[in-house]
């Protein structure tokens, strides 16, 4: 064949090469389809096990009661029992290792996210809550100064 | 132009090889083989399905607030891979919705978008927690041109970040606007149902922050699960059902005025 045919077809030739080199040491050994369907399941195997090993930081309330006995008991028999500890004090992660302590909230918006009395009809679920009126209901001092917040039937030691 | 058999011969033969060169690229594999090699990557036997009860949101937003920093989502940023929305409807049947930070801190404040509306003009209110609905059948996944984005055998729809260019294709295509670039790892982010705390036994962090039970998570393909029981036997909505999208979070007491 002519000279001028062929070097084009070398050139051709010699990037599909360099695109399969390239390819080879780019793209991951367990990469390709892990499912039912190329459409939805192409993709790098190992990073479903990279989602997996992801921190929990949520640790839940039954953690707390081996050293927060007092609390956790004040909690569990009162309205507010249904609220998750972390809710408002943050995760747990590996408290208290790391972080040693947790922060205690206690600004008015803490419990403004429920309490807030919002003008709404009824069938609101937002309705079931006893409401106040943030702007006077005791403005300016902090909720937790008369109302426990573990058992807020209680008055305030 | 003359032609030998001899030489006819010869280049039919150089021709067949050639061509069967680039045809042994390609691997045909048997039903058991392929089957062997598509095998499914989550837990076998489940399809995660949520439920969404908006009868029972109050709007505290701990959900939102858990869902951040439980998966590191930038607190401040005002992006959220879950987020609340509250709708408010007047007489004159026109809608006020809005979601300050993707409801993170709650709605305290009777106002919506700094306007003043009138109590007894209210006919109904109500809040409604989004997040991803992991849809049957992802338009996220299927416009992904790098294979980042993926649907696992248990239905969860993950994103890659290691592997994710960043082009937004799939911020575009999903219908719902779950999606949303991380500010720090600068690729799509989405809700994961959780994967790293439901592959452990364990509730997503925002169904473990709820309070009121507003939010459920459960496998659909188990019959004694309450979340697969309540999707049989009770009156639930998905969201755009007309997508086509298949979505896999149910609605109950879903209004008309939620998009
Ligand atoms: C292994 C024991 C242990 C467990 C489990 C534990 N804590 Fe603590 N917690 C501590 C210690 C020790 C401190 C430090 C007390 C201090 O600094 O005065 C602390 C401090 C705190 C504080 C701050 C108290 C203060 O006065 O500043 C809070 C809030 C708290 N923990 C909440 C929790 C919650 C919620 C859980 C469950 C998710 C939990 N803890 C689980 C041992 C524990
Ligand atoms: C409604 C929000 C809320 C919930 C739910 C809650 N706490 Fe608290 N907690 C507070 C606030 C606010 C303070 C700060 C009280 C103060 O400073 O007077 C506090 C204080 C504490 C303290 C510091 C010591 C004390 O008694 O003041 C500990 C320990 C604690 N909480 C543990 C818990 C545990 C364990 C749970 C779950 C069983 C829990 N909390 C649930 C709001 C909450
Ligand atoms: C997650 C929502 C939520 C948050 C946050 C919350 N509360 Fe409550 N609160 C409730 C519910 C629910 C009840 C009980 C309603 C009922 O069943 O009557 C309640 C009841 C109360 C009551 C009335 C108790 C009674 O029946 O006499 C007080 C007072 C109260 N809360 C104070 C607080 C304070 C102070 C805080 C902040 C530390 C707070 N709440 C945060 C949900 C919340
Ligand atoms: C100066 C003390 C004080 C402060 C501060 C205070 N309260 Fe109260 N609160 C009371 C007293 C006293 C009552 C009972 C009498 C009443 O109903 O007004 C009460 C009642 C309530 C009730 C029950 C209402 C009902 O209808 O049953 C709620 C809920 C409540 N407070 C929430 C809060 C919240 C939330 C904050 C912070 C934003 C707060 N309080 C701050 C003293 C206080």
């Amino acid at each position: 064949m002519k000279n001028h045919v062929l070097r084009p077809l070398w050139v051709v030739l010699g990037a599909i090469a360099l695109l399969l080199l390239v390819r080879y040491f780019m793209v991951p050994a367990d990469f390709g389809v892990h499912g039912e369907s190329f459409k939805l399941s192409f993709h790098r195997l190992s990073n479903v096990d990279d989602w997996r090993n992801f921190t929990v930081k949520y640790k839940g309330n039954t953690l707390c009661i081996e050293c927060h006995e007092e609390n956790v008991e004040a909690h569990a028999n009162s309205a507010h029992a249904i609220i998750q500890c972390e809710n408002c004090h943050g995760p747990a992660e590996n408290h208290p290792d790391n972080p040693e302590s947790l922060a205690l909230d206690t600004s008015r918006e803490l419990c403004l996210r429920c309490h807030a009395d919002l003008p709404y009809p009824s069938s609101t679920a937002r309705n079931q809550i006893p409401p106040i009126d943030p702007n006077k209901h005791n403005p300016g001092s902090a909720c937790v100064q008369c109302h426990n917040p573990h058992n807020p039937e209680l008055e305030v030691g | 132009m003359s032609c030998s058999r001899r030489k006819f011969l010869k280049s039919t033969l150089k021709g067949t090889l050639a061509a069967s060169v680039p045809l042994s690229a390609f691997r045909f594999l048997s039903p058991a083989e392929s089957r062997a090699a598509t095998e499914s990557t989550g837990t076998p036997g489940t399809r995660w399905g949520f439920i969404v009860d908006t009868n029972k949101c109050v709007g505290c937003g701990f959900c939102v607030k858990a869902c951040k920093k439980e998966n590191e989502v930038p607190y401040d940023a005002p992006v959220t891979r879950t987020w609340v929305e509250r709708y408010v409807v007047t007489r004159d049947g026109k809608d006020y919705i809005d979601s300050p930070m993707g409801g993170r801190d709650g709605f305290t404040d009777p106002k919506i978008r700094g306007e003043e509306i009138p109590p007894e003009e209210i006919t109904k209110a109500f809040f409604v927690p989004k997040l991803c609905n992991q849809c049957e059948n992802p338009p996220c996944v299927q416009v992904c041109p790098v294979g980042a984005t993926y649907q696992t055998g248990d239905g969860v729809v993950l994103v890659d970040r290691s592997w994710c260019i960043g082009c937004g294709y799939c911020i575009m295509a999903c219908p719902y606007g779950v999606r949303f670039f991380h500010p720090v790892y600068r690729v799509a982010e989405k809700c994961t149902f959780c994967y790293h705390r439901i592959s452990k036994g364990m509730k997503t962090a925002c169904v473990d922050a709820c309070p009121f039970g507003a939010r459920q998570i459960g496998n659909l393909l188990d019959p004694e699960d309450p979340v697969a029981q309540i999707v049989q036997t009770q009156r639930v909505a998905v969201l755009k059902d007309e997508y086509g999208t298949k979505p896999q979070v149910f609605y109950i007491g879903l209004d008309k005025n939620v998009r």
